[in-house]
């Protein structure tokens, strides 16, 4: 037997990658696959106080989907909110990050090495600091309000600054920085300068060349930037809880509700369920539509 | 085109960096600030906060816990993304694609559902919260970091040297020993420190898997409901800031060392 596995494992590169991919693959299964089958599970169940029946029930989705009612309402209203945050955070850090994805890949030739830093830096500071970092700045004490009182500008503290759904666009679109700005850099990057070249010999202006050539070849990048923070952000918990308030809270906040105080682990698990359905299916629309746009170039 | 000089496109990009780096500044900045009050004017120069800081038992307590949860995940996750990678670089096999796509899925869904996953799997068992969750939780975390961090690396690796030396009579395990692992020993410590900061600053997972006891993010999030209290989160934001800094940079220069010039990156290409 062994020295079957022996020489069947000389020849295969199969069996080789897969001996040494198993200690990871055993980890993904056994700590995400099973639990977010017990998940899936658990949203089909039905708690009274402590007690969980097991009998499988749809109840907990029509709980969430049926708006007549108080939580539905709340449940769908935060699934939209969640989703439409997370792609204005995703659009917004994107416009704001290519300009300088694109600056570092075409005009800076020396100490690339030291602007990649400096793009990253922050995001590996306690993201739980960046966000509070923002609750020192928009808050109603904080240094935007206070600075323009201080001027004359305003009387009393600007209230949309703070505890609002500007506020939670902007945090994450700050603390989601560095997600933009690498692959966008990447795709950048690539780019041949010879074909940018020829566009301009070709008589493109500046803005043609631009949206004819750079744009279109830097689409991969883009929609990695844009996945790359729409899918996690959809799920963030801590940025709505520290500057949203009630207007910017997100389906995270609820879930975590009956994850702790609220004790309705089923229909927390069905909220969650729904929220991982949402995420995959935006993400698989998204790709589809880039399969056809970029087939044409 | 003309691509030395675009006055326009360098005062936006100074102008976003100053977006991205002011606001973490501001901890600092406040942290050394007298009184409990964060706002300007600021009121006078103080250690006050930092005092209280080295004054608290409990914040010692969370920081004990993180670091050990920090590196028995990060090397755990190292080790796991070690192997992968080296399958990855070094072989073409059948479902390639869909093993790294499995071993990136925690990184990429959203937090809170691989959160809410661990802690229903965790109490359906009946096994108590505590560290051992969130450790299991931050290494499916880190692993895919790593792996990204370990793939560039491996990429730049001379496979003809491990077969010089099994050619001249090393055994498999004398030959990584000898000469792959010194070569990868630079990536693979990157590695670890970039998971280990990873860990040490994951803060939902730790939320929901906590039993009685906590990591430094959960004590921070504890203590920012409470006025009084705040200050000295400020001041332990602003240590953080420092030791992460250092710590990142330092992974970053392991990152690049020893690989020739058109090898070195510092993006995290998937």
């Amino acid at each position: 037997m062994l020295k079957w596995w022996n020489s069947f494992y000389a020849k295969s590169d199969n069996a080789k990658a897969y001996v040494l991919l198993s200690p990871a693959l055993i980890l993904v299964v056994i700590g995400m696959a099973v639990p977010l089958i017990a998940v899936f599970s658990v949203s089909f169940t039905t708690q009274a106080s402590f007690v969980i029946d097991y009998t499988p029930t749809f109840d907990r989705y029509i709980e969430f989907m049926d708006t007549s009612t108080r939580t539905g309402n709340v449940l769908t209203t935060l699934l939209g909110r969640s989703l439409s945050i997370s792609f204005l955070v995703a659009f917004f850090t994107l416009i704001t990050t290519y300009p300088v994805a694109y600056y570092v890949a075409f005009y800076v030739k020396k100490n690339k090495m030291l602007w990649l830093v400096l793009m990253t830096l922050p995001f590996w500071t306690s993201y739980l600091l960046r966000v509070f970092a923002w609750k020192l700045i928009l808050g109603h004490g904080g240094v935007i309000n206070a600075s323009l009182m201080t001027v004359g500008f305003i009387d009393e503290p600007l209230g949309f600054l703070m505890y609002s759904q500007t506020a939670v666009v902007i945090t994450l679109a700050h603390a989601w920085a560095a997600f933009a700005l690498l692959p966008l850099y990447v795709s950048l990057e690539k780019i041949d300068h010879s074909l940018i070249e020829a566009s301009y010999d070709l008589g493109c202006t500046k803005f043609e060349t631009f949206w004819r050539v750079v744009w279109p070849l830097s689409l991969p990048g883009v929609i990695g930037a844009v996945l790359i923070i729409f899918i996690p952000t959809v799920g963030d918990y801590v940025t709505p809880a520290l500057v949203g308030g009630t207007e910017g809270r997100m389906l995270s906040n609820m879930i975590q509700t009956y994850f702790g105080r609220a004790n309705n682990f089923p229909l927390g698990a069905a909220s969650a369920v729904i929220m991982l359905i949402s995420v995959a299916l935006i993400t698989f629309a998204v790709n589809v539509v880039t399969k056809r746009l970029t087939q044409r170039l | 085109m003309n691509l030395t000089k675009n006055r326009t496109l360098y005062i936006y990009v100074l102008l976003y960096f100053a977006f991205l780096y002011i606001p973490v500044m501001f901890l600092p900045l406040f942290s050394f600030n007298e009184g409990i009050h964060m706002a300007f004017p600021l009121k006078g120069f103080s250690t006050q906060h930092y005092e209280d800081m080295w004054n608290s038992p409990q914040l010692f307590d969370a920081l004990g816990n993180s670091i050990y949860v920090g590196v028995v995940s990060s090397l755990i996750a190292t080790m796991l993304a070690f192997f992968a990678s080296r399958a990855f670089t070094k072989y073409k096999f059948w479902g390639q694609s869909l093993s790294y796509g499995a071993i990136l899925t925690p990184f990429l869904i959203p937090e809170i559902i691989l959160a809410i996953a661990l802690l229903v799997i965790w109490v359906s068992i009946g096994l108590p919260l505590g560290l051992t969750p969130i450790i299991i939780g931050h290494v499916l975390f880190c692993t895919p970091f790593c792996m990204i961090i370990l793939i560039a690396r491996m990429e730049g690796f001379d496979n003809h040297l491990e077969e010089a030396s099994r050619d001249l009579g090393e055994g498999v395990l004398m030959t990584f020993w000898r000469v792959s692992f010194p070569i990868l020993l630079p990536g693979l410590i990157a590695a670890f420190l970039l998971g280990f900061i990873i860990s040490f600053d994951e803060f939902l997972l730790a939320m929901f898997l906590q039993g009685s006891d906590q990591t430094l993010p959960i004590y921070m999030w504890g203590q920012l409901r409470f006025a009084r209290r705040l200050p000295h989160v400020l001041a332990l934001g602003a240590v953080i800031i420092v030791a992460t800094s250092l710590i990142v940079m330092l992974a970053y220069w392991l990152r690049n060392v020893g690989q020739p010039q058109d090898k070195q990156d510092l993006t995290f290409k998937m």
